[in-house]
């Protein structure tokens, strides 16, 4: 299973996130998993054609994935996930 | 006068109340997140947040108790693979204007969206759908384009209280749209504008309305402020005739409001070109018709007229009975009792004002 970790901005909105482990062997499944859990949480994450949305990123045992349009970058059975924003604006 | 006002603000939708003589802050829901749009329906006094994320997206919600509570409700989406241009998928960027259906359709809710795409819900917001007919209308890929914004939008939606089938929105920029039989078919409404700022300003689409607003007491009566200009139509959109001043202030800017009781009064609140979009001379001033646009009226008693940098948009100027109020990018808010011949200050340390709207 794979731990799946959320930045703190998020819980402003879903105050019941938390780390999470999920069986999901892609990062679309694993995605579906939490909006299992907290519906509502991939709008904020992907945009209307599932897209990762620009000023989000995702992590893969620290390493930013590079598709972003399909969500297709591989990780292991036991890799760490990290949802997070940019940090910007003012 | 209505007794509330309604705030979208950089951060944050702020409610203030007229109370013992003045306006009171009375609440802030969503300290911190854009609000591109708050909105109270008149028909029911459900409160609406177009809220603006940034990192996560436009969010909807909705408060039946004057915002102690809020419930998200799923924000306009685009279908899978709709495509604002070609290779260019369409998600939604930005809500930018709301309306109700009217008294006959109570469930009806109206919202526009950059880039371009029109929504309605039919089961009091709980669901929108993408109104297919103008989406695909033939001018849209290669005749509309980003003005206000990268990507083309809606900011204006005018339901005719008379028959709420017969809605005229406003898109920058493509120019004013009309339906009459409630977004099944669409005509273009654009004779008479000026499109100066385009090689051919001949064209059928690409105008660049700032706010379209009919007369509360008169809807065939329709101004807009443009971007060329000021112009105003007494049948319904289908000639537009320009009622700028040529030498005076009331030309570029992007608000406008419409007296409630008089068809030939209107407020706008000029802008220094746009090239610079400052304040007029460092100096604010609001500009009013009483005679249908013959003639403007500059109103500066109780605004800054000196150091100033404020401008007005297109959401963030009203009228209600004898009150206007206007909020600006600086994050005045201004108040008037009698029509602009008098302002006083509601506040003067607002984050950037986007909307401002009276309700009950």
């Amino acid at each position: 299973m794979v731990l799946v970790k959320f930045t703190y901005a998020l819980k402003r909105f879903f105050p019941k996130l938390a780390d999470t482990k999920v069986d999901g062997k892609t990062i679309s499944a694993i995605l579906q998993e939490i909006e299992a859990r907290h519906p509502g949480v991939t709008k904020y994450v992907l945009d209307d054609q599932g897209r990762l949305r620009q000023h989000v990123n995702i992590f893969i045992d620290g390493v930013m994935i590079k598709d972003r349009t399909k969500l297709t970058d591989p990780f292991l059975e036991n890799s760490e996930i990290y949802i997070m924003q940019a940090l910007s604006g003012g | 006068m209505k007794s509330t006002l309604l705030l979208g603000t950089r951060k944050g939708l702020i409610a203030y109340r007229f109370q013992n003589g003045k306006w009171t802050m009375e609440s802030c829901s969503f300290e911190g997140v854009p609000i591109s749009i708050a909105y109270a329906d008149p028909r029911n006094g459900t409160w609406w947040a177009c809220q603006d994320h940034g990192h996560w997206g436009v969010k909807l919600q909705r408060s039946k108790d004057r915002g102690k509570s809020w419930e998200e409700v799923t924000a306009p989406a685009y279908p899978e693979g709709e495509e604002v241009k070609d290779g260019m998928p369409a998600t939604t960027r930005y809500l930018w204007a709301m309306a109700h259906g009217g008294k006959n359709y109570t469930s009806r809710l109206w919202i526009g969206t950059d880039p371009g795409g029109l929504f309605v819900s039919e089961d009091e917001g709980n669901s929108f759908q993408l109104v297919e007919s103008l989406w695909q209308h033939p001018t849209r890929k290669e005749g509309w384009f980003g003005g206000g914004r990268d990507l083309p939008g809606i900011h204006s939606i005018v339901v005719d209280p008379r028959n709420e089938d017969h809605i005229h929105i406003g898109i920058s920029c493509a120019g004013v749209f009309e339906t009459t039989d409630a977004g099944k078919s669409w005509a273009i409404r654009n004779k008479g504008m000026n499109a100066d700022f385009l090689p051919d300003p001949t064209v059928e689409t690409g105008f660049d309305p700032h706010i379209v607003v009919a007369a509360p007491s008169n809807p065939d009566m329709l101004w807009q402020q443009n971007h060329c200009g000021i112009f105003r139509s007494t049948d319904a959109g289908k000639n537009w005739i320009d009622v700028s001043e040529a030498d005076g202030p009331a030309r570029f800017g992007f608000a406008l409001a419409v007296a409630g009781d008089n068809p030939d009064q209107a407020w706008v609140a000029p802008a220094d070109s746009d090239v610079n979009r400052t304040a007029i001379q460092s100096a604010l001033v609001i500009c009013r018709t009483d005679d249908g646009g013959k003639t403007w009226k500059q109103l500066r008693n109780g605004l800054p007229q000196e150091s100033c940098f404020d401008i007005v948009y297109r959401h963030a100027l009203v009228n209600d009975s004898n009150a206007v109020v206007f909020g600006t990018t600086t994050g005045n808010l201004f108040f008037s009792p009698d029509r602009g011949e008098h302002w006083q200050v509601i506040n003067n340390y607002l984050p950037m004002i986007y909307s401002v709207q009276f309700a009950e």
